[in-house]
């Protein structure tokens, strides 16, 4: 059971919590990722580690509001608990190059970014955040980002705030040159496509790049294999091999296939749980 | 006196087509009568060589006596005294290639059914009024024990017993390893392994869920500032082999270990009142031949498959299934496919499974398992229509403990190695048994492992 000790919503479907888990902050390191299960019958979800206080013991985790578990999750309030929460799981980002490294973050990826780019910068790297949505309003934890990075862009695909444009398109001008200037690292984090377009985008000027890939997973200990992606041409387990691959060698599209294995028996729960909304708002 | 009779006292069991759509139990267990008249045919023989065939070796001439005489609390006790899960064992022991199958009778009769007498006498002390446990953990030692499977639940059992305070960690969210997300309900209750665990609770055993050694709290954590003076590590073999054939990633193909696990532990079967699915279609072909490859099959079944097939390279003769499992498969319809090798997984354009692409095979020669090896016939393939694939071809060792933690020695399967015969591992004070040690074998050998494993570590303290 860990408490949660802080909800803040950041867009209509995306929030941030602090919750209390001391062992799992002490343990935690950039890069990994929590299980949870937030009641009896629940699914099992990864969620990142956007931030860790050892001190405090508290992780900070934001979640984005997609389907039916992470939806149950936006209706925990301060004060109650996870069920389950278990952790830190997967392996810890190792990042060998020093220098110029580009975190680029769409979705609830931003957040991912935070300690990561932290911990980079103390080393002596130069850091820049790309984070980018749809409009301004959905670009979240700008305040935080701009706190731990030398760096944040800004894009958005109808020009409402920063670049008007994909992060792709700002991550190839700076490629190009343009200021802060091309990176010699790229970590991008967030939905399948972008990081697909990101590696499509670093790819021909050949610069490293390590994408966090996002399996269905059950335990996250490597027990059932259901996180299975394939990279170099050979089968790997994301929650204990990953979740950071290079981007450059990942099957995109056969994990892109099978994070879409269960989408009908999805929507039928994602209805189900808006019924029983329903009914129990009726009496 | 011992009483004549060929055949073994039969299993009261429910309907097959009936079965196959639920996940009650199969086997309905011995009544006092039945297990009275099944008693009277041990010859309590002078040298009860069915001992010999135990890993436990249960003392069982004495507690089939004493059901035959009606002192089933006698029995119990006589039980207890050996194995400390009798209720799971005398469900899920391969009994026909241990006790029972050098049972003195056995030569020209039936062997008496020592599983089936085993299971009624657990069953008959889990349904009295429970026994007040009066254990004092008043060592000053704590043990920290990892996994909550069978060898680590009854090492945690027999310390506390012992007076030590006892600590299980589990990565999961519920204990039990295997005998939680492995083994069916159909096969081994749950309220089996939760009366188990809760006798554990009361005699002061705590057990902390989802907290991974090596991950959460690393093991020279556990021993240093969290003040274990011993570590034991039952952490199972729960690692999922693949074939590495083509086609494996399609949708629809399922390692054994996840198809079980989101039934048993995510209660798949009850979506969408359980939130995780899973996915069969008509046609389910599960590949291997064990104990895990009946469960699944059985489960797809259970979970809503039109036809479930087992596709195995060799014969019935050398798969390692328990004889029961290969019934009752048989029983709910089940296809057998013998000398059958898998080759590739054939799916549509959308990635999703259609077929399994098959090669026939002949035996040959003994392998060095000592069985036939089995050898593909030339020109034989064939395409099975299937909808999913489930691989369930063996486990071995998680390596996740091992690559976070230093000085613990392992051979080339990944399994832990320990001082010959005994359960010390090469760090002091660190002991280890079950799966991790053997790779995959048996519920009661873990059990077994972790029993011995818990005297050595008594020793070992008290050194
Ligand atoms: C290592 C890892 C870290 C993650 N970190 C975070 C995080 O920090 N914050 C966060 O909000 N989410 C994160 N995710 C994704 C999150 O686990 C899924 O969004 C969640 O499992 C969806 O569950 P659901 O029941 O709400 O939705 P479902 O009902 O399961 O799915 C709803 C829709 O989302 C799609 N979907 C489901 N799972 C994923 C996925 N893993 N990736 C892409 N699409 C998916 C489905 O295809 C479906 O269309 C992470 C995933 C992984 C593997
Ligand atoms: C489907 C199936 C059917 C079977 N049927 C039979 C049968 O009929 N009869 C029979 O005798 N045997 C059967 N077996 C085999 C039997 O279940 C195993 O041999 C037995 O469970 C092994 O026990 P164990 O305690 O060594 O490990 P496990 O039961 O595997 O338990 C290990 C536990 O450790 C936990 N763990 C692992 N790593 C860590 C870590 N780092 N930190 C914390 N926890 C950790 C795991 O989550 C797990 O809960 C079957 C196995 C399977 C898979
Ligand atoms: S523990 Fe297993 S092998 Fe031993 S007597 Fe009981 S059923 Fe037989
Ligand atoms: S060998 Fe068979 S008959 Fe003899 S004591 Fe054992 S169970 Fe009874
Ligand atoms: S989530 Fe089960 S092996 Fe990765």
């Amino acid at each position: 059971m860990a408490k949660i000790l802080e909800k803040r919503p950041l867009t209509p479907v995306t929030k941030l919590y602090k919750v209390d888990a001391p062992l799992i902050a002490k343990a935690a390191k950039p890069g990994q990722f929590v299980i949870v299960r937030i009641r009896e019958g629940g699914e099992r979800i990864p969620l990142t580690i956007a931030d860790y206080d050892r001190n405090a013991g508290t992780l900070t985790i934001v979640v984005q509001e997609v389907g039916t578990t992470t939806m149950q999750f936006g209706e925990l309030e301060v004060g109650e608990e996870i069920l389950d929460l278990v952790g830190p799981l997967g392996m810890p980002l190792e990042i060998p190059v020093e220098g110029h490294i580009v975190g680029v973050g769409g979705g609830f990826g931003a957040a991912a970014l935070l300690c990561l780019m932290r911990e980079l910068r103390a080393r002596g790297d130069t850091t820049t955040i790309i984070n980018g949505a749809r409009e301004k309003d959905l670009l979240i934890l700008n305040e935080e980002l701009t706190e731990i990075c030398d760096n944040l862009e800004l894009c958005t695909d109808d020009g409402s705030a920063g670049f008007h444009g994909f992060v792709t398109e700002r991550l190839a001008q700076m490629i190009d040159g343009d200021a802060p200037g091309c990176p010699d690292m790229v970590v991008a984090i967030g939905p399948m496509p972008m990081m697909r377009a990101v590696a499509e985008t670093t790819a021909a000027a050949k610069i490293p790049t390590l994408v966090s890939l996002d399996p269905l997973m059950i335990d996250g200990t490597g027990m059932c294999g259901g996180c299975r992606v394939t990279v170099n041409n050979e089968v790997k387990f994301a929650c204990v091999d990953g979740p950071f691959f290079d981007a450059h060698l990942v099957d995109f599209e056969e994990a892109v296939r099978r994070n879409k294995m269960y989408v009908k028996q999805e929507h039928e729960a994602k209805d189900r749980s808006h019924c029983l909304k329903l009914a129990v708002g009726q009496d | 006196m011992p009483v004549k009779r060929v055949e073994k006292t039969p299993m009261p069991e429910r309907d097959a087509v009936l079965r196959s759509h639920d996940f009650e139990e199969v086997n309905e267990g011995y009544g006092i009568a039945h297990a009275k008249f099944e008693a009277e045919r041990c010859l309590r023989c002078q040298d009860p060589i069915c001992i010999d065939g135990c890993p436990v070796r249960v003392p069982i001439p004495d507690f089939v006596h004493k059901i035959a005489a009606g002192d089933m609390r006698g029995a119990a006790e006589v039980l207890r005294s050996s194995n400390p899960l009798p209720a799971v064992c005398g469900r899920v022991c391969p009994q026909e290639v241990q006790c029972e199958e050098q049972c003195s009778i056995g030569i020209r009769f039936k062997p008496v059914a020592i599983g089936y007498l085993e299971r009624f006498v657990a069953d008959w002390e889990m349904q009295q009024a429970p026994v007040e446990i009066t254990n004092k953990l008043d060592r000053a030692e704590k043990v920290a024990i990892i996994g909550s499977g069978p060898a680590g639940l009854v090492c945690a059992g027999e310390l506390a017993r012992l007076g030590y305070p006892v600590t299980i960690f589990e990565a999961l969210h519920a204990p039990g390893g295997v005998l939680r997300y492995g083994i069916p309900e159909f096969r081994l209750p749950k309220d089996v392994l939760d009366w188990e665990i809760d006798q554990l609770r009361k005699l002061g055993v705590e057990i902390r869920c989802n907290v991974i050694i090596g991950k959460t709290i690393a093991m020279d954590e556990l021993m240093g500032e969290m003040g274990f003076s011993a570590v034991f590590i039952g952490t199972g073999a729960g690692l999922p082999t693949f074939m590495g054939i083509p086609g494996e990633n399609l949708n629809g193909v399922y390692s054994a270990n996840e198809f079980l696990t989101r039934v048993n532990l995510m209660r798949a079967n009850d979506f969408p009142n359980a939130d995780t699915p899973v996915m069969v279609g008509k046609r389910v072909a599960v590949i291997g031949a064990g104990n895990t490859a009946m469960d699944t099959v059985r489960t797809a079944l259970r979970v809503g498959a039109e036809q479930g097939l087992v596709v195995y390279r060799r014969s019935d003769k050398e798969m390692t299934a328990r004889v029961e499992e290969h019934q009752h498969a048989i029983e709910e319809g089940v296809e057998f496919h013998w000398l059958t090798n898998p080759i590739e997984v054939l799916g549509d354009e959308d990635g999703w499974v259609t077929g399994l692409k098959c090669i026939r095979m002949q035996l040959g020669e003994p392998d060095a398992s000592g069985r036939a090896r089995p050898i593909p016939i030339k020109g034989s393939e064939f395409v099975m229509p299937v909808d999913n694939v489930v691989l369930s071809i063996g486990n071995r060792p998680n390596p996740l403990l091992l690559q976070t933690t230093k000085g613990l020695e392992s051979n080339k399967w990944g399994c832990l190695v320990v001082r010959d015969q005994s359960s010390e591992t090469s760090r002091d004070h660190v002991f280890a048994g079950g799966d991790a040690v053997t790779g995959a074998a048996t519920v009661i050998l873990a059990a077994g492992a972790g029993k011995d494993a818990a005297s050595e570590i008594h020793a070992d303290l008290r050194a």
